[in-house]
């Protein structure tokens, strides 16, 4: 599939921004999270910026983005419809917090209750983005379990590297942050792993025979394309890349995404506080430059049941 | 609405015959001259007569060739929206744009409220979508309509542009719910199928498939046709040739 850079970052950016609001959510609710009233406002405007700026990010792929509104009306049968409920909702509570610790309404049941629901809200709108993919039945390398299960590690494993940021940005380093984003980052990387080994051995069910249901006359070859150029399907269903290629840009996602941020995590709760920040900050470059690459491999690895009509033998 | 109706009180289709097909985009092109000026219109083309043209076309003519050496076959083969029964190309749309039709079974993009997500066309295992790059809206086969309704046109032509084009009659349009229509009757007779049946969204166009010739050397190849019970050759080499001649002649096979 065609990786388009407005759905790549899309997803990345607005997987950080709900990853990094449900964690500061969780642990406001549970009574960690420092009381700090700037600390905790720009924490959830940070979250909220990256949300929003992915949701933009999202329109620019649309042909015709003055409509957008329309999306919210069929939640009943798509999932991309109930991603933009669900983003729309977990605005709600997540926004009327923000003000509320603008304001320097600390903690309260009221920021609890709020709190609740904005966690709640991120976990299902990132599951939705997963379920978008997930329930395509046409990309074997998506129609899997693994999918959301992945986006949402990857949103919690980004989030929480934030979030540890943030905390340090206000001179607070507590070891139990450092340990979360490093539990994210093993979580996300024994499930990427997985994955890829999932996709690796599944060599597609359906074959070019099956497609034209001439497998009775033979092998099927294609003789004369019907377009002399690459069509839309082409273009948007037939992207490859190629395997070796795809198998350097896996060890990148693993070093960048995981290796790197955890060993300087690690680093960070061994010398301990005072340098908190820059480990964090180089933490975050790494795995902003991984999780790009993760998510364009997301879609550069999925092949398209279609193609079986353009020449490939298996999808 | 991008709920599936529970039933369909017709299924309009097509019937296209791959052993009569011979693979001259007649429908391909009537199709997109109809539609570029009918139903959401028109049909945008890129660098038409540049290097790279491309643009959105809602029928699609391969040529495969299948089987090996003396055996083997050319293969037209027509590829468009199959407007199946249970497709997930109508149940993802977010904005309810794409929906099947309870009446007539016809799967149709609203041009008025799509927004170009594209995820349709990802749903749909035939390729049978275009998204056009100029209106900012996902395009398919209408199947026609804009025609097989339209009272102020003859009555000839009140069928897709597709089949009304076909110079060799490879193309026929009717209920394949019925099962007395005369499609359903040629799908009986000729053993129709579906493309990728396997994969479950029931499509409803059906394909006849090629009927099998002999090699060189008077050799029936393999796969015996539907209609080869009607030739018995007992052996001989003198019966063998008049069943080949036979069968040549009649373009049966
Ligand atoms: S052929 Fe494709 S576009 Fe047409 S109904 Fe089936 S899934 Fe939908
Ligand atoms: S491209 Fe249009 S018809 Fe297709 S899913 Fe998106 S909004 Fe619906």
């Amino acid at each position: 599939m065609h990786p388009a850079y407005s759905v790549i970052l899309f997803t990345t950016a607005s997987g950080a921004g709900y990853g990094l609001l449900f964690w500061l959510s969780v642990m406001h609710l549970l009574g960690v999270a420092p009381d700090g009233r700037w600390l905790l406002f720009v924490a959830i405007a940070v979250a909220l910026a990256l949300v929003t700026i992915g949701l933009l990010a999202s329109t620019l792929h649309l042909g015709r983005p003055e409509r957008a509104v329309g999306a919210f009306s069929q939640w009943r049968t798509s999932w991309l419809s109930r991603e933009g409920v669900a983003a729309v909702a977990t605005y709600v509570p997540s926004g009327l917090l923000a003000l509320m610790w603008l304001l320097g309404f600390g903690s309260g049941v009221v920021s609890a209750l709020l709190a609740l629901l904005a966690a709640v809200g991120a976990v299902v709108t990132v599951y939705c983005t997963g379920m978008i993919y997930a329930s395509l039945r046409t990309i074997r390398q998506w129609n899997l379990e693994l999918v959301p299960a992945g986006y949402l590690a990857m949103a919690a494993a980004t989030g929480a590297l934030l979030f540890g940021f943030l905390l340090a940005l206000f001179g607070h380093a507590p070891s139990w942050a450092a340990t979360l984003s490093l539990l994210g980052l093993g979580v996300g990387a024994a499930l990427k792993v997985y994955y890829w080994q999932t996709i690796d051995a599944d060599e597609g069910q359906y074959t070019s025979e099956m497609a034209t249901g001439l497998g009775h006359l033979g092998q099927v070859k294609p003789l004369d394309p019907p377009h002399t150029r690459p069509n839309f399907v082409m273009r948007e269903m037939g992207y490859e890349v190629a395997r070796k290629h795809a198998h350097k840009l896996r060890r990148l996602v693993l070093a960048c995404l995981f290796a790197v941020p955890a060993l300087l995590l690690l680093a960070l709760l061994t010398v301990g506080g005072s340098g908190a920040m820059a480990f964090y900050f180089l933490a975050i470059g790494f795995a902003a430059v991984g999780v790009f690459v993760e998510r364009w491999l997301f879609f550069a690895e999925a092949e398209h049941v279609s193609m079986l009509f353009y020449g490939k033998q298996r999808a | 609405m991008t709920s599936l109706p529970e039933k369909t009180n017709k299924k309009l289709g097509l019937v296209i015959d791959l052993d009569i097909c011979v693979g001259c985009q007649a429908c391909a092109t009537s199709c997109k001259e109809w539609n570029t000026g009918g139903y959401s219109a028109p049909l945008s083309d890129h660098d038409p007569y540049g290097a790279d043209p491309s643009g959105a076309w809602l029928n699609r003519v391969h040529s495969y060739e299948v089987g090996e050496g003396a055996g083997s076959k050319t293969v037209h083969f027509p590829r468009s929206c199959l407007h199946c029964e249970e497709p997930d190309c109508v149940t993802v749309c977010p904005t309810g744009a794409s929906y099947k039709r309870e009446e007539d079974g016809i799967v149709l993009v609203n041009p008025e409220t799509c927004i170009g997500c594209k995820l349709c066309s990802w749903a749909c295992p035939y390729g049978a979508r275009e998204y056009d790059y100029d209106d900012g809206v996902m395009k398919k086969c209408t199947l026609c309509v804009d025609r097989i309704y339209n009272e102020t046109i003859p009555e000839v032509d009140r069928i897709p542009a597709c089949v009304r084009a076909c110079p060799t009659g490879a193309r026929a349009f009717g209920d394949l719910g019925d099962p007395n229509s005369d499609v359903s009757k040629s799908v009986a007779k000729r053993g129709g199928y579906g493309l990728l049946e396997e994969f479950g969204y029931k499509p409803v166009n059906r394909y006849l498939p090629p009927r099998m010739g002999l090699a060189p050397g008077g050799d029936r190849v393999e796969t015996p046709s539907p209609t080869a019970s009607t030739v018995k050759p007992n052996g001989s080499a003198i019966e063998r040739l008049f069943a080949w001649a036979d069968q040549a002649l009649s373009g049966k096979a």
